[in-house]
């Protein structure tokens, strides 16, 4: 866990002082909403459809319960009691008030946390795994690289005012949970002979033109990466369209430009500012990386573990499907699913954030991770601990056992909160949770990602849903699209549009003839949806969608 | 000939709350039903200058077009409709003032 300098806490503070002060000329009319927005917006607030949205970044998705308790704590004094964790792995409050929000930010700075750069034209909250530091299959922690790269960006003078905003992602294992290359800058740590280095992609993104990304550079040395981070952002900085704001993002740059002409671009950038970098961040690396030193994990017997898997069906159904493999024996990742079924989303209430706050502490070495499917992890627990944990989050209504299944759905906060939604994605989530609970066939159908944004701006991620969903607004009248196959993993992929949308009424029964269709068509039990789909394609899946063309046709 | 002018109301954002507001002959009101609706469209773009005019207390003012229940304005997009209510999953926002007024 990165602990705030003494440079961090009063670069925080004093940026904090300053945000007061512009709220304050904004209520007293100094300062008008043209010039007060991209403050704000600098600050993470927005202005949303019923009220103000504070987002919080949350920095890689770790936290400690000190954080996690200030969250609650914040949620409940300014906000309405819960907060709504998003697939950037930021938390989002929906109802805060204007003046409120300084004395916020600086609830939040006490625990080493901020909303800065959550929002505008800037290099973004840097995401990585949430498995990460816990991963059997990691080749290194993403979370101190990402920690370096949250510094360097953090008020970068050149980088406040992109063509568009700029959102990058590090994974540290070769199975990607970050989806990395939906990114703009997607990094994964990889070892070449020995030594430990990043793979570069570039240019991958959802949003009105999905693109997956594209490889800039196979392997860039540890010492080298953030200077590479700078020649890319600058080269971009001036080659990326600000004609067309459709057009901004550096996805668009690299498919117009040719990742050819970007790398021969980034090359000769990288050239000229290389011999600035003089080993400053590499020294402040090291620091960072003795913050993230493994925990003294304990060993015991895993006796209370097995004992009641096999005597609580309830928590071996929890246990197959909310457990994780980690590198340390005895242990285990346990997500906790924020899914329950008919709940919204992501959303937590203050009084489970303090549950999940106090399992941290007491049996999770005081960490905890949000992962960009809107669940929260406690990446270290030993088995032995897992009956006592299960207890205490099934009694808080956290004990869902569904990690990977139809009802864990990301779903974007859509037209119940936000002002660019063309659609509501939140009751569609909560209909196909319920609708598939009652039919008891969740278990049955097996790992399915069914993702739903509100808008085109895609961060329902439903590009990359193995079902996805798009909420459209067609003449005044709610309608989703459906999108099938699409992928988020290292084998990303861009889901194909199956056909016309269908409205609010209809779209729960459209999902489940694909589902239906699925289970009749796989070879056997053990074939998941996409791998049925990538066999056999769009188009038997598409006839189950629109029987009555088929009917018609015949 | 261009497009009849649609019945119309002035709403935006209280810069304090964020809560959707709207316009009515003598200041603002919380509550579409209490808004002053415009008929034509030489009345409606005097009342956006004025509206646009108070920019020390409102955010993002634009006009509405609603239905009219008797002389009582309704939202005509779905859209303007959540605006008026609040969201779907929780009881927040305007139908919680509602159902407490009701109390």
């Amino acid at each position: 866990m990165y602990h705030y300098t003494d440079f961090d806490a009063a670069f925080l503070k004093e940026r904090n002082a300053q945000f007061r002060a512009q709220v304050e000329r904004r209520i007293d009319g100094s300062l008008t909403e043209d010039e007060f927005k991209p403050l704000r917006l600098m600050n993470g607030l927005y202005l949303q459809l019923h009220a103000y949205m504070l987002r919080v970044a949350i920095p890689y998705g770790t936290l400690n319960s000190a954080q996690m308790d200030t969250l609650a704590m914040i949620a409940d004094k300014w906000d309405k009691g819960y907060g709504h964790f998003t697939t950037r792995q930021n938390i989002q409050y929906n109802w805060p008030e204007l003046r409120d929000v300084p004395d916020m930010l600086d609830a939040l700075g006490a625990v080493n946390m901020h909303a800065i750069q959550t929002s505008g034209n800037t290099i973004r909250n840097v995401t990585a795994d949430h498995f990460a530091g816990a991963a059997a299959d990691e080749v290194a922690d993403p979370r101190p690289i990402a920690e370096l790269i949250r510094q360097w960006s953090t008020d970068h003078p050149e980088f406040q005012f992109l063509p568009r905003k700029f959102k990058v992602a590090v994974s540290g294992a070769s199975a990607d949970r970050a989806v990395i290359k939906a990114h703009d800058i997607g990094l994964q740590i990889v070892e070449q002979d020995g030594e430990i280095g990043y793979k570069v992609i570039i240019g991958g993104g959802l949003g009105r033109t999905p693109m997956i990304g594209k490889v800039l550079y196979d392997f860039v040395k540890s010492e080298d990466l953030l200077p590479a981070l700078e020649a890319i952002v600058s080269v971009y900085n001036l080659l990326g369209r600000r004609d067309n704001k459709y057009k901004a993002r550096i996805k668009i740059t690299v498919h117009e430009n040719g990742i050819e002409d970007i790398r021969a671009r980034v090359d000769a950038r990288y050239k000229l500012i290389r011999p600035q970098f003089t080993g400053v961040d590499q020294q402040m690396l090291s620091r960072i990386e003795a913050d993230f030193a493994v925990p003294q994990f304990k060993t015991a017997t895993e006796a209370p573990y097995h004992h009641a898997r096999q005597h609580d069906p309830l928590f071996k159904s929890w246990s197959d499907t909310n457990l994780t493999e980690h590198r340390a024996p005895g242990y285990a990742i346990v997500s906790i699913s924020l899914k329950a079924h008919g709940k919204t989303p992501g959303d937590a209430s203050s009084s489970q954030m303090r549950i999940m706050a106090g399992l941290a502490k007491r049996y999770g070495h005081d960490e905890l991770r949000i992962s960009h499917e809107q669940n929260v992890i406690l990446p270290h627990v030993h088995k032995s601990d897992l009956p006592s944990v299960y207890a205490a989050l099934k009694a808080a209504g956290l004990g869902t056992a569904n990690i990977g299944l139809i009802s864990d759905i990301i779903a974007c906060p859509g037209m119940d909160y936000c002002a660019l939604a063309t659609a509501r994605s939140i009751p569609i989530a909560q209909e196909i949770a319920t609708h598939f609970d009652a039919l008891k066939l969740e278990h049955e159908v097996g790992p399915l990602k069914i993702k739903i944004s509100g808008c085109i701006n895609a961060c329902g991620h439903h590009h990359v849903g193995h079902i996805g969903i798009l909420g459209l607004d067609r003449a005044g009248v709610e309608n989703y699209q459906i999108m099938l196959g699409g992928d988020g993993t290292e084998d990303a992929q861009i889901g194909e549009r199956a056909g016309p949308g269908f409205s609010a009424d209809e779209i729960i029964p459209a999902v489940e003839r694909i589902v239906m269709a699925y289970l009749d068509l796989r070879s056997d039990p053990s074939e998941t949806f996409l791998q049925a789909y990538r066999r056999l394609g769009l188009a038997p899946f598409k006839a189950a969608l629109y029987p009555q063309k088929q009917a018609s046709a015949a | 000939m261009s497009k009849p002018f649609t019945p119309s109301v002035i709403t935006a954002n209280a810069l304090l709350e964020g809560d959707v507001i709207y316009q009515t002959p003598f200041g603002w009101t919380r509550a579409l039903e209490e808004a002053e609706v415009l008929l034509d469209e030489a009345h409606a773009d005097l009342r956006m200058i004025e509206a646009s005019a108070q920019a020390g207390h409102v955010v993002g003012v634009y006009l509405a077009e609603v239905a009219l229940d008797g002389a009582i304005p309704r939202p005509i997009h779905f859209r303007e409709d959540f605006r008026a209510t609040g969201p779907s999953n929780y009881a927040h926002g305007k139908q919680e003032r509602a159902a407490q007024e009701h109390i």
